[in-house]
């Protein structure tokens, strides 16, 4: 059996986790101390994820650019394709949080979506 | 000069202004007046678009615009007037506020009450020290956050960064994520200052680099940086001869601390904290002028959003009490002391006589980072009035707990708190 160690970046505290487990099979998940920290050391196990945030170019709004972020964590290995896909759009004003951009990014699954209300300059 | 009348003036719309805006407003305040800088609510959060903010206050995870939004819609749904791109130049002892802003000029403003909410600022170059020359590219990590995220360009193609404060990190991680090459994070200290899930989601995600105990000790390039010298330092933090290494790059940025902007408050006559580098406050968050209340990083530095929020709402509802003469009339001060491994306590003093909560909220800062240790708060008695487990302490993750009112009696005249190794209980 081996054991693999996680900080969760599920809350500031920062809690160790510990996995024990035989190649992909998991025996054990301790050391955490809540369910956020038991999910985590789960998904981080079998497929890490991160929820990507960044902004995207915005046309005729107050600021020229709009804060973003996937809806959901995508699988970490996809978030410099989603980070692609994200450059090359430019979206109009005004916007909303939560309006979808683009939804299944970089065909992930997840959507991306505004996090800051700009109206329309006139 | 233009006159008008508030009950209540709040400098600063950040997170910090505008809960402490709102909680006023519930607790009956009629005229509220925010003064903001910018030409935007939110303050800082609008440059910190990544998420992580919120867990402890709406039990879910938001970036830093969200986090806002539910305050500035809010906010735009009441009746708090807010002044944008306004500055306030002056607080003057007759409660008079001297304001400046595009539209209207130099103008005054009259209250029953102020709220000090502007913030903080970050430390320079000019405030660590670091020898060379003075090429450009050298700027706060904080500068380039608002260069990258609110107006949309780079400061560089390669980048190294000094120290492992929050905002570096997460520098590090943004500046990667748009193709910059971070060559890594340089800390003076033995341990990281920032939190640790942002080591390991900002830096081990993109392997970028952390070095600690480590210093930049020269800075190279005439107009533009073109690299820096770091080197090992000793315990003494003294760079070790010998271990300098040159490291290549045309951008640096600084995330060596906060400091709370104070001059207001400083030329008011408020008593300042040489630690905290914010007002002394009790527990209600009043100064030592009974009229003026603080909360937010501009009394001390918080490193969680959900903490500013929850003490501006104690500043708003004791300013409301203030102005509509809830508070109690008699005060007696009771003083809070602490031993020499905690850095600083919030407040500094609690009024023994205030019956309007139940609990007294504290929130410390240790000098060192330790393991299994417990927390004990004194009275002058030498009763032990709280003894609590703490598993790790670190000088960077803020220690907050509470106290229950029932301790604090007439007859208490000092709490002592301090840290000490489980083991010598």
């Amino acid at each position: 059996m081996e054991v693999k160690k996680f900080i969760c970046i599920g809350c500031p505290k920062g809690c160790s986790l510990k996995i024990e487990h035989t190649e992909k099979t998991i025996h054990e998940i301790s050391d955490y101390s809540c369910k956020i920290g038991l999910k985590y050391a789960k998904t981080e196990f079998t497929e890490p994820k991160r929820t990507i945030t960044t902004t995207v170019k915005l046309k005729s709004g107050e600021l020229p650019f709009v804060p973003v972020k996937t809806k959901e964590p995508v699988n970490k290995e996809k978030i410099f394709e989603v980070m692609n896909v994200i450059s090359a759009l430019e979206i109009e004003s005004p916007i909303s949080v939560g309006d979808v951009v683009v939804s299944n990014i970089a065909g992930t699954g997840v959507d991306l979506v505004c996090t800051r209300n700009i109206k329309k300059v006139s | 000069m233009k006159k008008s009348e508030y009950d209540l003036v709040i400098i600063g719309g950040g997170p910090a202004g505008l809960a402490a805006a709102l909680e006023a407003k519930k607790n009956g305040v009629s005229k509220i007046l925010i003064c903001e800088r910018a030409p935007h609510l939110g303050g800082i959060l609008n440059q910190c678009i990544h998420n992580g903010f919120g867990l402890q206050y709406f039990k879910e995870e938001l970036t830093g615009p969200e986090y806002a939004s539910r305050f500035i819609e809010e906010l735009e749904n009441s009746d708090i007037d807010v002044k944008l791109g306004t500055m306030v130049m002056e607080i003057r002892d007759d409660k008079k506020v001297i304001a400046v802003n595009r539209e209207e000029g130099m103008f005054q403003i009259g209250t029953k009450a102020l709220i000090l909410a502007m913030g903080c600022r970050e430390r320079t170059r000019g405030a660590i020290t670091i020898p060379g020359s003075r090429p450009s590219g050298i700027m706060t990590a904080g500068t380039a956050q608002s260069y990258v995220n609110l107006e949309g360009y780079l400061p560089g193609k390669e980048v190294a960064i000094l120290g492992s404060g929050d905002i570096g990190l997460i520098m590090a991680r943004r500046l990667t994520l748009e193709g910059v090459n971070v060559k890594g994070v340089v800390e003076v200290m033995p341990y990281s200052t920032g939190l640790i899930r942002n080591k390991v989601q900002c830096l081990d995600d993109f392997g970028i680099p952390l070095l600690l105990s480590h210093a930049i000790i020269e800075v190279h390039g005439k107009e533009r940086l073109e690299g820096v010298t770091i080197a090992k330092v000793d315990e003494k933090l003294k760079p070790i001869e010998g271990t300098e290494q040159y490291v290549s790059c045309d951008t640096l940025l600084l995330s060596v601390g906060l400091i709370p902007e104070n001059e207001l408050s400083n030329n008011l006559g408020c008593e300042i904290d040489k630690v905290t580098r914010g007002p002394v406050v009790n527990e209600k968050r009043i100064t030592n002028i009974p009229w003026v209340f603080a909360c937010g990083n501009v009394l001390h530095v918080h490193d969680l959003v959900d903490n500013v929020t929850q003490e501006a709402e104690i500043a708003g509802k004791a300013a409301a009490d203030f102005i509509n003469h809830k508070m109690n009339k008699e005060e007696k001060d009771v003083i809070v002391t602490h031993d020499k491994n905690i850095g600083y306590v919030v407040p500094q003093h609690i009024d023994a006589l205030n019956h309007q909560e139940q609990t007294i909220k504290f929130f410390l800062r240790v000098k060192n980072p330790d393991e299994e240790v417990r927390l004990i708060v004194k009275d002058n008695f030498n009763k032990t009035l709280l003894n609590l487990k703490k598993t790790i302490v670190e000088p960077g993750t803020m220690v907050t707990f509470n106290l229950s009112r029932e301790f604090v009696t007439k007859d208490t005249s000092s709490i002592d708190i301090s840290i000490t190794k489980e083991q010598a209980q």
